[in-house]
């Protein structure tokens, strides 16, 4: 009795996966399979096939000898979507899917950071969207944590963590007071990119000029010219230098030099003397009387 | 009359049949991450350029001609499907897809504008053709994730990736 048993339990044992191949047909076709990992396709029958293996990503043909298994070394079957199996032999077609799914690991990141070059003390100025992709480029749409790094020239460092959602992520940063080139860091696992963000001052804070007599005439120079932040404006920026007499107006543009804007007009006794660079106004200066 | 009626009948029936349905296109709220407003008319573009995006694909993988991605496709997706249409056409097959359905949701605009993230349960059937002839069909199932950048005057896919679902 125990011997029937026996030999009923290990006959059901030895035909359970042919029953469940029987089930999948002539081939029994890996449902999922990493991007670039080897598989092996199994057939049962006699007499030779062909396995095509199509999808949008790629194409494979290969001929069969039915009963034996088709092995496909590792990156033969790369680039991530679902695939169509077709197994044609003499007298039948048959199909079957195979997925490809992403490498778990992250292989390259796309990272774009905007802008390039701003003013300094901006809540939220910069910006960076990241793409995660396998080393197929495949965009990996697991979620997975992505680790965004803004540093200063002077070491401040502003880090935010974000987790994708389907292959994407993004932050905003604020661009710090101080100017200078930052590093914009993204990075998924040991993969990181970087991108450059060049901080430039910010409009001039509190432009002052001082008027002094020239012989016939007054020589207007500024203070140094900085920022709200205290970073010096950067040579080339125009100051205006303005007259205004008798309802009448006179201007003169200069550039920074050396930080400082200067230049010599012929004042009239009474008239009001003012500098202003762009929309930010200096201080003014009534002449003579 | 009754017969008039009758042949009018099977030859729309089989005209219908010959030409291609129309996908059914069904458009979920986006469900979008990123601080840019979707505006109505970047949205309708975006969609209206992907949906033509999928009879360029038709018909390139069918007539294995490539050139007829370059409006639709740009970057690594048009050198894959490029790719697989060169192998195609070396081992002197084509593939047939046509798409019966679309649910398509906006998931991402990227800050600076460049670059948006949609998802698309699609329905399609997949035929195989070696020399013209039909060898194998199959209905799918998929969720693809399609990431799509603007060119001069449309938007163009750049990542074009499906999971059975």
């Amino acid at each position: 009795m125990r011997a029937r048993w026996v030999l009923l339990f290990g006959g059901l044992a030895i035909a359970m996966p042919l029953l469940a191949f029987a089930a999948g047909g002539r081939m029994n076709t890996p449902k999922t399979i990493e991007a670039g990992s080897p598989f092996a396709i199994q057939t049962i029958g006699s007499g030779d096939a062909t396995l095509f293996i199509v999808g949008t990503g790629q194409v494979l043909k290969r001929d069969v000898q039915l009963g034996q298994t088709a092995f496909f070394s590792s990156g033969s079957l790369y680039n991530a979507g679902h695939y169509l199996a077709v197994l044609e032999g003499n007298s039948f077609t048959e199909t079957g899917s195979i997925d490809v799914v992403p490498a778990s690991k992250p292989g390259t990141l796309s990272f774009l950071a905007k802008p390039s070059r701003l003013s300094v003390g901006l809540n939220d100025g910069i910006t960076g969207a990241v793409y995660v992709f396998d080393t197929y480029h495949n965009l990996l749409s697991a979620p997975m944590p992505v680790s965004f790094e803004l540093s200063s020239p002077v070491g401040t460092v502003q880090k935010r963590i974000v987790v994708t959602r389907d292959g994407a992520a993004w932050t905003a940063m604020d661009s710090t007071a101080q100017q200078g080139i930052d590093e914009f860091v993204a990075r998924v696992g040991e993969i990181s990119s970087t991108r450059v963000v060049e901080q430039v001052p910010g409009d001039p804070c509190g432009l002052k000029m001082n008027a002094q007599p020239s012989g016939e005439q007054v020589h207007l120079v500024t203070d140094v010219v900085r920022d709200c932040n205290g970073n010096a404006v950067p040579d080339g920026t125009i100051v205006t230098f303005t007259e205004t007499f008798n309802g009448s107006q006179s201007t003169i543009d200069e550039p920074l030099k050396r930080g400082i804007a200067q230049a010599t007009i012929s004042a009239h006794n009474g008239s009001v003397l003012s500098v202003a660079s762009g929309v930010v106004m200096g201080n003014q200066i009534r002449w003579g009387k | 009359m009754l017969r008039v009626f009758l042949i009018l009948g099977m030859v729309l029936t089989f005209a219908s049949a010959l030409m291609p349905a129309q996908a059914a296109v069904r458009i979920e709220t986006a469900d979008l991450q990123g601080p840019r407003l979707l505006q109505e008319q970047t949205r309708r573009a975006v969609i209206r350029d992907y949906l033509q995006s999928w009879q360029s694909l038709t018909a390139a993988l069918e007539q294995n001609r490539a050139n007829l991605l370059d409006p639709d496709f740009v970057g690594a997706a048009r050198d894959t499907l490029t790719s697989t249409i060169q192998q195609q056409s070396a081992l002197g097959i084509s593939t047939r897809y046509q798409d019966r359905a679309h649910d398509l949701q906006v998931v991402f605009y990227s800050p600076e504008g460049l670059s948006i993230e949609l998802t698309d349960n699609v329905e399609y059937d997949v035929q195989l053709l070696d020399h013209g002839k039909v060898k194998a069909t199959q209905h799918v199932s998929a969720r693809y994730v399609i990431v799509m950048t603007p060119a001069e005057v449309r938007w163009r896919v750049r990542v074009f990736q499906g999971r059975q679902r």
